[in-house]
C-alpha cells in the first residue's frame, strides 16, 4: 500500500505539473513543474511521508536506467548527426568542459568567500 | 502436435512490450556489470554501454527504434515520476540550498553563460550549419526543454534531443577528471556542475557515484537551468543576430 500511495503523490503532482505547462502554454516540462509542486507541497506540510520516500528513492535508485530508452533514440538522429560530426564533437567536449569546469569553480569560490557552506 | 513457425512467433515477440522491456533491463544489467569488471571507469558509463548494446542488438534483429520505443515507453514514462521525486533529496537539504541560493544562482548564470557562448562560438568557428548550430544552443538543458527551445528558434527538435544525450555522455565521461583538476572534493559542488551541464544523465551519476547530497543538488542545477535557459536564449539568439 504505501508504494501505491507514494507513487500516486508523484503522479498526482506530474499531472498538474504537465495541466499547468499545457494551460500556460510555458515550454517548460510538467514533471519539473511537478516537482515545484511537490517541494512546495513538503514545505507546507513539514516532512516527507514515509509511503512518498519509499516510491520516490526507489524510482531515483534507477534513474539512470530510464534514460536508456531515451537514448537508444540516438540511432535514429545518426545522419543528422553525422553531417555535421566534427564539429558536433569539439564543440560537445571543449564547452561541456568548460561549463562543468566554470560552474564549479564559480560555486566553490562563491562558497569559500561566505564561508558558512563549505566543507572544508 | 502443432509446432508455430518461428517467423509467426518472431512476428508475435516483435509487436509486444515483452521483447523491448526484457532486452532493456538484461542491457542495462550486463552493462552495469560490464562498467564493474572494468573497475568503474566514467568513459564507460553503463547507461552508455547498454545504448550501445541495445542500438547493436536492434541492427542485429532488424527492430526500427519505433517498434522498440513502444515496448520500452514503459520504462521511460517512469522518469517524469521520477523527475517529481527529486523534490525529496531538495526537500532534505533544505537548509544547505536555503543558506546557499545566492551562490547557487550566480553559478547557475556563469554555468549557463558559457555553455551557451561556447557553445556558438565554437560551432560557428567549425563552420557547422545554421541548424545544427540552433539545435547545439539548447545542448547541457534536459531534453524535453530543449527540444522546445531548439524548436523556437529554428533548430531541429530530434536532432537537439540527440546532441542533448551526447552532451549528457560526454559530461559524465569528463566530469571526475575535472573536478580532480580543479580539486574540488565537495559532492553538493560536484553535484551542481553535473547537473548543469549534463542534465538528466549528470544527476543520476551524481546519486549512483557521489550519493544523496550530490544527486540533489544536481537535479537542483537542472531545474534551474531548464528553467532559466527557457526564458534566456530565445532573446539572447535574437540578440546576436542569428536568430
Amino acid at each position: 500500500m504505501p508504494l501505491i500511495l507514494g507513487m500516486s503523490m508523484l503522479l498526482a503532482c506530474q499531472m498538474l505539473g504537465e495541466l499547468l505547462a499545457r494551460g500556460l502554454a510555458v515550454p517548460i516540462p510538467g514533471p519539473v513543474i511537478g516537482m515545484v509542486i511537490l517541494l512546495v507541497v513538503l514545505m507546507v506540510w513539514g516532512k516527507v511521508p514515509n509511503s512518498l520516500r519509499a516510491s520516490g528513492e526507489g524510482l531515483l535508485r534507477y534513474l539512470t536506467l530510464l534514460f536508456v530508452p531515451a537514448g537508444v533514440g540516438v540511432m535514429v538522429h545518426g545522419a543528422l548527426i553525422g553531417r555535421d560530426i566534427l564539429p558536433i564533437l569539439a564543440t560537445l567536449f571543449v564547452s561541456t568542459a568548460l561549463t562543468l569546469g566554470v560552474t564549479a569553480w564559480v560555486l566553490s569560490r562563491l562558497q569559500g568567500r561566505l564561508g558558512k557552506g563549505g566543507r572544508q | 502436435m502443432n509446432v508455430a513457425r518461428l517467423d509467426q512467433l518472431w512476428v508475435y515477440l516483435s509487436g509486444n512490450p515483452l521483447l523491448s522491456l526484457l532486452l532493456t533491463l538484461v542491457a542495462f544489467a550486463l552493462a552495469v556489470r560490464i562498467n564493474k569488471a572494468l573497475g568503474g571507469t566514467p568513459l564507460l558509463h553503463p547507461v552508455m554501454l547498454a545504448i550501445a548494446l541495445l542500438i547493436g542488438s536492434l541492427l542485429l534483429l532488424d527492430m526500427d527504434y519505433a517498434t522498440y520505443f513502444e515496448g520500452a515507453q514503459f520504462i521511460h514514462f517512469l522518469l517524469g515520476p521520477a523527475t517529481v521525486a527529486l523534490a525529496i533529496p531538495l526537500y532534505d537539504h533544505r537548509e544547505r540550498v536555503r543558506r546557499l541560493l545566492v551562490p547557487l544562482l550566480l553559478a547557475c548564470v556563469t554555468g549557463i553563460v558559457t555553455a551557451v557562448s561556447s557553445t556558438l562560438g565554437l560551432a560557428l568557428l567549425l563552420g557547422a550549419r545554421h541548424e545544427t548550430l540552433m539545435s547545439l544552443a539548447p545542448r547541457s538543458v534536459t531534453s524535453p526543454i530543449a527540444m522546445g527551445i531548439a524548436e523556437q528558434i529554428g533548430g531541429i527538435p530530434s536532432l537537439a534531443a540527440g546532441l542533448v544525450l551526447l552532451t549528457g555522455a560526454i559530461g559524465c565521461a569528463l566530469g571526475p577528471a575535472i573536478f580532480r583538476l580543479l580539486r574540488i572534493r565537495d559532492p553538493a559542488v560536484q553535484g551542481f556542475a553535473m547537473g548543469l551541464a549534463a542534465h538528466g544523465f549528470g544527476t543520476a551519476q551524481s546519486f549512483a557515484r557521489l550519493g544523496a547530497v550530490a544527486g540533489a543538488f544536481s537535479g537542483l542545477a537542472m531545474g534551474i537551468t531548464g528553467l532559466m535557459t527557457a526564458f534566456l536564449l530565445p532573446p539572447l539568439v535574437n540578440l546576436l543576430g542569428l536568430g
